[in-house]
């Protein structure tokens, strides 16, 4: 008998592999061992500190004592600020990509940029940002300065949340939505888009979190180091939860007194991308199961 | 002698009932083809006797399957033993993105052979087995991606063969060849009925009357007739099958 | 008439989104005309530092010195003028402070009145003396004279070792040890997130019963969105003092750390590309190699791995760049010297982290400001070129299939 039996060959053959999967499974579990230390850590760590007064009163006693209330207001002006200023132009410009460009050299372009600006690190957006919003412009370090530098940032993946969405409809509704003589616009707004929305929207929930806890590009356009009050005006300073969390770690008054605050902060920083993440996915089941029942 | 031999086996995937008792015996050196409607389940059984169909998610497979009067659902055998002593070559041409030799020599080296001359030998060996050898013998070290779709399929075959199977399993292996590369197929697999179990898939009437001894009519995943060859298209005892060969469905 | 409205409409939002879809394309125009605009600024600017004066006597034949070569002197490695194309002679050293060995206070006055009269004569006595002073106190009718500084050459710029941007009399702007630093963490990043990375990869795409894939995969995604902050503060209360711990430093801020927090940000890029990568193979390829009688590991590393290498080089590619370009991170764990790093146990700075550091002390137009500016064009250039390599594998790829 050939087989049934078995050889030496495969003996070795199937240590090798016992091996190999051994080391693999091991290596990723390291991976998630080593987020789940991450998260536990500042999640343990920063409950404790976590109060409604935390969260809603101004800091004290040069920063260690107190809240992050305007923190935390002023990442809620720079996430909205930013999505209202990608939202829009990046689901247009990538309704452009996939729908409108035809083949040219100019699409090949524009796509070929949208990725280089997808690469740019952050601390270029910010040096960008000063320049053109801050000195060129004028609106000085503001709300409105720090929107556009962090909504620049968005845009390249707004942008390829809303061509991947687009991609994954048939073309055939396309064609069947034409062929009954609508325009082409009518055929994007009325049948495309409803189908791509909960991919979009999606992916646009998971770039807020990403949004609220950037750094350096608000580091020369908006965000101020110690300012116990709220912003009044689009052209008012803010403080931001990323960067306090920054000064309160490294170069604040009393950097021992302050790690409670920064365990906090860092909690508040980590529940937002966590519920941003629980609600794309949420929405991600709630709209498949809709389009079953469909 | 029996070389595939199968006692009610069904065959489920999730909920849906794929094969539904199907007993039947392939004879040793000889070559079996299976027919029938597309969807009936020619290639899930085909995959059995391998046990391609481990890959699938929610697949239960009952009853049993001997190859060569071994149950090779046992729990003591090997896969990988077993899918070296039954060949498959597949619908599509997929060749590795390799070069011809090593596309040859793969079935050697991931069975532990080491030996240089003894793979250059086998691989010049298969490749002249398969037909191939004349035309890609000046060009081995280049990519098998090189090569026409005929040549493909046919160095798949070399592949297969190149590890010495006592079974051969083909499904559809000549649907996406031209007339020429088919007819060369065909040629390729009387010749090799010399030393191989044969079962091979088709959607083509005439090729299942050219090449084959035996054939297996499948209908709705059960086995609806078999007999020879010449019988079973002269004179169908079923009236399915009937209406198969003369083309009134399928 | 109806319908002449509606081809407008029509051909309104066209317009629209068309505008809208160009918005990237001039983003990246205004970046890089603003970011070279002020960064070659530094080519022409004279590295004197800021409102100071560099005088020798007017017979001095030396006119021009470079800004290395007045640190050189200022640090008394340079001692003698001939060393700089001068005459052979003791270089005496003369700064603001020394000003009472020469004088009394009423000579110079209670506010400084006669100031500029004073080192006016000095610098007229001293044929040797090489002086540095405000230039508030230059006399009108000074008759010393002024050293000019050359500018700042290209090849001073990257391949200098010294970056003292503030320092007194004249300021250093070579970047070579950030230069270096940057590639250095990132390269130490790597060398971490590959390993580990390609084999979470290999194993949620090949090995993972579905189940534990879908537990594995959210995690996974969850680690690409924590803020780069959070991980820089992770690093710092954890890592650091672990590093300084293990290996007995004076300091655990060193270039492990940050390539360990690097690392770790670097891999849900790594794992999530080339994951993708592997599971574009055809299922084809790996049934032939099983029916082959190959095992899984022998289908993943002679099939897999060899079909999805375009991939899986772009992973390893873009987890550079994330890294070459992480800002925060890195300021916070890796403790900012701007030496060239020998090992990885030593502080070291990068590129981003000197540009978030610095910027918000740098006066907006002088040299610093503007050197800063040259970093970003640097950093901008290295990641352009990182985006366009990753553009080449995967047009690459398209073509071989
Ligand atoms: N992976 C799978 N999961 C679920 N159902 C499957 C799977 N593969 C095949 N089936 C179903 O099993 C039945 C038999 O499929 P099979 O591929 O064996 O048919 P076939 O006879 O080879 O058809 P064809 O001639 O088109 O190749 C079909 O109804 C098919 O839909
Ligand atoms: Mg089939």
């Amino acid at each position: 008998m050939a087989f049934g039996t078995t050889s030496s060959s495969h003996k070795s053959k199937h240590l090798a592999q016992s091996a190999a999967f051994f080391i693999f499974r091991l290596l990723s579990f390291s991976v998630v061992a080593i987020l789940l230390v991450i998260l536990g850590f500042i999640l343990v760590q920063g409950i404790s500190v976590i109060s409604w007064e935390f969260l809603t009163e101004m800091p004290r006693e040069g920063m260690t004592e107190g809240g992050i209330f305007p923190a935390l207001v002023g990442t809620l002006c720079l996430v909205a600020g930013s999505m209202l200023f990608a939202f829009p132009i990046g689901i247009l410009s990538g309704i452009y990509i996939h729908e409108y460009a035809k083949d040219s050299w100019f699409k090949r372009f524009v796509k070929l940029m949208t990725n280089n600006l997808a690469g740019v690190p952050s601390i270029v957006f910010g040096l960008f940002g000063m320049t053109l919003f801050v000195n060129q412009f004028g609106f000085g370090d503001s709300i409105l300065a720090g929107s556009l530098t962090l909504g620049l940032l968005a845009l390249p993946v707004v942008i390829r949340t809303t061509e991947e969405s687009l991609k994954a409809i048939d073309d055939s509704f396309r064609i069947g939505s034409l062929a009954l003589g609508a325009t082409k616009w009518q055929t994007v707004s009325r049948v495309v888009l409803p189908m791509a929305f909960p991919n979009i929207i999606t992916g646009l929930i998971l770039s807020i979190g990403r949004v609220s806890g950037e750094t350096a590009p608000i580091l020369f356009t908006v965000a101020a180091y110690f300012l116990p009050k709220l912003p009044t005006s689009i052209f008012d300073q803010v403080m931001a939860l990323p960067y306090h969390l920054y000064v309160i770690s490294t170069s604040g008054t009393n950097i021992e007194a302050s790690r409670a605050m920064a365990y906090g902060t860092a909690f508040v920083l980590i529940l937002i991308v966590l519920l941003a993440n629980l609600l794309a996915n949420w929405l991600r089941r709630y709209f498949g199961k809709k389009v079953k029942m469909n | 002698m029996n070389s595939v031999e199968t006692k009610d086996v069904h065959l489920y995937y999730g909920d849906f009932h794929a094969l539904k008792g199907i007993t039947m015996a392939m004879k040793k050196n000889q070559v079996t083809a299976f027919i029938g409607p597309s969807g009936c389940g020619k290639s899930t059984y085909l995959r059995c006797f391998n046990r391609m169909n481990d890959l699938i998610d929610g697949v239960k497979i009952e009853g049993d399957i001997l190859i060569d009067g071994v149950d090779i659902y046992k729990t003591n055998i090997q896969v990988d033993d077993l899918r070296k002593h039954v060949g498959m070559v597949f619908q599509k041409p997929n060749p590795f993105p390799k070069s011809i030799f090593e596309n040859v020599a793969y079935g050697l080296r991931v069975n532990g052979t080491k030996d240089k001359a003894f793979i250059e030998e086998r691989v010049e060996r298969s490749l002249k087995q398969a037909a191939l050898w004349d035309e890609v013998k000046d060009k081995l070290k280049k990519s098998a991606f090189e090569l026409s779709g005929g040549q493909q399929q046919r160095l798949c075959i070399a592949r297969a063969l190149a590890i010495e199977p006592s079974v051969l399993l083909m499904d559809e292996p000549t649907s996406a060849l031209d007339p020429l590369s088919t007819a060369k197929t065909e040629e390729l697999i009387h010749q090799l009925k010399e030393n191989y179990t044969i079962v091979i898939v088709t959607h083509n009437m005439q090729q299942a009357g050219r090449v084959s001894d035996y054939t297996a009519f499948f209908y709705l995943g059960e086995l609806v007739e078999y007999a020879k060859t010449k019988t079973l298209f002269t004179n169908p005892k079923d009236q399915r099958t009937q209406n198969y060969i003369t083309g009134r469905f399928g | 008439m109806k319908r002449y409205f509606h081809n407008l409409g029509e051909k309104l939002i066209e317009g629209l989104i068309t505008i809208s879809g160009t918005v990237t394309s001039i983003t990246v125009l205004l970046i890089v005309f603003f970011l070279f605009k002020e960064g070659l600024g530094i080519f022409s600017q004279s590295p004197v530092a800021e409102g100071s004066v560099i005088a020798v006597h007017q017979n001095n034949p030396v006119k021009e010195l470079k800004a290395a070569e007045v640190k050189e002197i200022f640090d008394q490695n340079i001692t003698n003028w001939k060393e700089v194309g001068g005459p052979n002679a003791p270089i005496k050293l003369f700064s603001i402070d020394d000003i009472t060995d020469y004088y009394t206070e009423e000579q110079i006055g209670a506010n400084f009145e006669h100031l500029p009269q004073r080192l006016n004569e000095l610098v007229a006595q001293e044929p040797n003396m090489l002086a540095f002073f405000p230039e508030e106190y230059l006399a009108k009718d000074f008759k010393g004279h002024r050293i000019e500084l050359a500018n700042v050459s290209l090849g001073d710029f990257l391949l200098g070792r010294q970056w003292y941007p503030t320092i007194q009399p004249a300021v250093q702007l070579g970047v070579l040890s950030l230069i270096l630093g940057t590639l250095w963490v990132s390269l130490g990043a790597i060398l971490i997130a590959l390993p580990l990375g390609l084999a979470s990869a290999i194993y949620l795409a090949e090995i993972a019963n579905p189940k534990v894939r879908n537990i594995l995969k959210p995690v996974i995604e969850l680690l690409a969105g924590i803020p780069s902050v959070v991980y820089g503060f992770f690093g710092l209360v954890v890592i650091v003092p672990l590093i300084q711990d293990v290996f007995g430093l004076p300091v655990g801020e060193t270039a492990l750390a940050g390539s360990i927090v690097l690392g770790i940000m670097a891999l849900p890029t790594i794992i999530s590309v080339s994951e993708d990568a592997m599971r574009t193979t055809p299922r084809a390829m790996k049934e032939a190699s099983l029916a082959l009688g190959a095992n899984k590991w022998q289908t993943i590393y002679k099939v897999i791995i060899p079909y999805s290498i375009s991939g899986i080089s772009t992973a390893a590619i873009l987890g550079i760049g994330r890294a070459i370009g992480e800002t925060m991170a890195v300021l916070m764990v890796t403790g900012n010297a701007s030496v060239i790093p020998h090992t990885f146990l030593e502080p070291v700075r990068t590129i981003p982290a000197t540009i978030a550091a610095e910027l918000g002390e740098a006066p907006q137009g002088g040299i610093h400001y503007q050197a800063l500016f040259a970093l970003g064009c640097i950093l901008f250039l290295m990641t352009l070129a990182i985006n366009l390599t990753v553009d080449f594998v995967s047009a690459k790829k398209k073509e071989n299939r």
